[in-house]
């Protein structure tokens, strides 16, 4: 108010509007053109904080995951938890309901599963164990997933931060009862939790690959997902409650029934995920670290791919690719210098998302613009 | 318990909460724009390592000897480290319009990864292995200020100037919002940017300011840590939940920096309670630190099945505003 000589200024020198739906071609573009920027920015990042040499840091992080059929195996079975945890997570987020508890939820599941295989492993025939397995992991990721769903549907709690909160009374409770199932007593560990029907390992080889299985559950379950969401019906509502509440109500949808339907849902394949988890991996054991931060990455990984199962297998690459290949460059620095590149690449990728929705329109030079106030 | 050890676990409940309570207050401050930054713990790991940085260089280029330097150098490296991080943030979400929770958690992977590196370059530096330990800064902070506050007529508790900051910052800024023109724009930018755009408020400059401000807060958590909480010394992986539970603690005091003061305090010792009673076994004591995520849960629920305005989160809390958008 202050400044009245600025009321003459009628137009900004930057003005933003929204773009109309980009072709899917030129979004990609714009993604792609990103990612290429955050990789050259990453190699001037390499350069300046380690001096070696950006293409050959790039061909050892390749090595990392293609290197050797067992890296490749490996780089596989990362990139399957990490994809289905993203699954996992997807419809909640297409209706908007920002789950960020998929950690908690996650661990739910490896703890039912873990109690089952330590309770009634060996005790039970193994036709009984194993889908009391599938049925524990899933029914516990349900219930962690469910409670601040009721009251997101009741009450309309503020569903972010109470996931949060989860994730960590999820981590206590795996670390009480560490207490008492560690091996040997008093390693705060649990260790490998051997399988009593066979020679130790709970899955099975197929093709001589141990984490074959975990890999085609977690395809078929991503498939699924991506039918699920595009063709049902069940799909049409979650995308209608995620674009506007009112209107799913004004057509007839029973917003809170889909709601709690979604969480039911999410939490299930999160469950499912901690089951192959603990039994899947070579470790078979149970910590508190065992979603290992992959909660909050799938939430990337679900939002870079817009919410599309099928792009998925593409984001959660990228992030696996920069997380296995940072552990070739040997140096105790690895994990964390992996955080950043990871960081940096995301940054870039984010970011690029506001050219694929605005125009930037610069003002057009007029003559009389020059004096200022003229105008 | 004697009257010794309950002033011992007050004392330690307080330098657990200080910093949840600059991370809270710096959060308070974001979401207060309508800004949800879960970065905090990012941004709180990076304020750490960079007053670490800071307090390094005057140790070894300057005067070790000169307190006010000392302070100054590592307080100001802390502050411009938090900022820019914020400022990524801030970048982001309000001019780029990006999703804040994914922002944040991006934020926070990269200042964990960032804050740990150079913990290693510096150990690095020094020829240490991966701890780093800075006395005369610390020194430094503890004696700047220093109080002793007699309690039960014979234990003194003793606090320092990182302490009494923090406790500065959150009654100002419970000032500043509630009372003042520019709280009150604040505000009015988190409950509904489109309203406080029509009136003239400049909406971009308040989100910018809250968020940049609120994350350099946040950041002097991590600062508190570093020099007060475990004496001048850094480890890699020290403190990153501690940036959870500050934001956790903003649920806790319904968005108001005062009641962040003893929230802070109870939060904290509510962390620390297991060590204090005795005989405990281990098993329970994992139990005891739920406590503050179960009493946080608690909260959030009962102010949302309360619904009293004043209490609920900042209703654009989460969502970017485009002025065009209608």
């Amino acid at each position: 108010m202050s400044n009245n000589t600025k009321l003459h200024h009628n137009e900004p020198l930057i003005r933003l509007s929204k773009k109309t739906a980009l072709p899917v071609w030129k979004a990609w573009a714009i993604r792609l053109g990103a990612f290429l920027f955050a990789v050259l920015f990453c190699a001037v990042i390499i350069l300046i904080l380690t001096g070696s040499n950006p293409i050959e840091v790039y061909r050892m992080m390749f090595s990392g995951s293609f290197g050797t059929s067992r890296k490749f195996w490996n780089m596989l079975q990362s990139l399957a938890m990490l994809l289905i945890v993203s699954v996992a997570v997807t419809p909640a987020f297409k209706m908007r309901f920002w789950n960020i508890g998929a950690e908690g939820q996650v661990l739910a599941g490896a703890l039912g599963t873990a109690a089952v295989m330590i309770y009634c492993g060996g005790k039970l025939p193994a036709a009984v164990v194993y889908p009391l397995m599938v049925v524990t992991a899933v029914v516990c990721g349900m219930i962690w997933a469910v409670i601040p769903a009721i009251f997101k549907a009741l009450y309309n709690t503020n569903e972010t931060l109470f996931t949060l909160m989860m994730n960590y009374v999820a981590t206590q409770l795996v670390a009480y009862l560490i207490v008492f199932w560690e091996k040997p007593k008093g390693s705060n560990v649990v260790g490998t939790i051997n399988n009593p029907y066979g020679d130790g390992d709970w899955f099975p080889a197929v093709f001589g690959q141990k984490s074959f299985i975990s890999i085609a559950v977690v395809l078929a379950i991503t498939i699924a997902m991506f039918v699920y969401l595009k063709y049902s019906k069940h799909g049409y509502e979650i995308s209608v409650v995620g674009e506007s509440e009112n209107t799913a109500r004004y057509i007839g949808i029973n917003v809170k029934k889909v709601i709690l339907r979604t969480m039911l849902l999410s939490g299930a394949i999160c469950g499912i995920a901690g089951l192959l988890l603990v039994a899947g991996t070579s470790s078979q054991t149970i910590s508190t670290a065992t979603a290992g931060g992959r909660g909050f990455t799938a939430i990337m990984v679900s939002w870079l791919a817009k919410f599309n199962p099928i792009e998925m297998i593409l984001t959660s690459f990228i992030l696996v690719f920069f997380e296995r290949g940072a552990g070739e460059i040997s140096s105790e620095l690895s994990q964390s210098f992996a955080s950043i590149l990871t960081g940096i690449v995301l940054f870039c990728i984010i970011g690029s998302e506001f050219f694929i929705n605005y125009k930037i329109n610069f003002r057009k030079r007029h003559k009389e613009d020059k004096g200022g106030e003229a105008a | 318990m004697n009257l010794t050890r309950i002033s011992e676990f007050f004392v330690q409940a307080v330098m657990f909460g200080v910093p949840l309570l600059y991370g809270a207050v710096g959060e308070i401050l974001t979401e207060k724009v309508g800004h949800l930054n879960l970065g905090i713990p990012g941004i709180m790991y990076v304020g750490g390592i960079s007053g670490i940085i800071g307090g390094y260089f005057w140790e070894t280029y300057g005067n070790p000897n000169n307190t006010v330097m000392c302070i100054l150098c590592s307080l100001l490296s802390a502050l411009a480290g938090s900022a820019l991080m914020a400022f990524v943030y801030a970048f982001l979400t309000i001019t780029l319009r990006a999703n804040q929770n994914v922002t944040g958690l991006v934020l926070t992977t990269f200042g964990l990864g960032l804050g740990s590196y150079l913990g290693s370059a510096l150990a690095g530096l020094l020829g240490t292995d991966t701890t780093i330990s800075l006395n005369a800064t610390s020194a430094a902070y503890k004696k700047l200020f220093w109080v002793d506050i007699k309690l039960f007529g014979s234990v003194f508790v003793s606090f320092g100037f990182l302490t009494l900051l923090a406790i500065v910052i959150a009654i100002t800024a419970s000032f500043v919002l509630q009372k003042t023109r520019v709280g009150l724009n604040l505000r009015a930018v988190g409950e509904s940017p489109a309203t406080a755009d029509a009136a003239g408020i400049n909406v971009i400059r308040y989100k910018y300011a809250g968020t940049v401000i609120g994350g350099a807060i946040a950041g002097l958590g991590g600062l508190y840590y570093v020099m007060d909480f475990i004496g001048g010394s850094w480890s890699n992986g020290g403190f990153d939940d501690r940036g959870w539970l500050a934001v956790a603690l903003v649920i806790f005091a319904i968005w108001r920096p005062k009641l962040a003061i003893p929230g802070s305090i109870l939060f904290g010792g509510l962390y620390i309670l297991y060590s204090f009673i005795p005989n405990l076994p281990r098993s329970s004591q994992e139990i005891f630190k739920v406590f503050p995520y179960l009493v946080t849960i608690i909260v959030l629920i009962l102010t949302s099945v309360r619904k009293k305005k004043e209490n609920l989160p900042p209703a654009s809390l989460g969502l970017p505003y485009f002025r065009e958008d209608r």
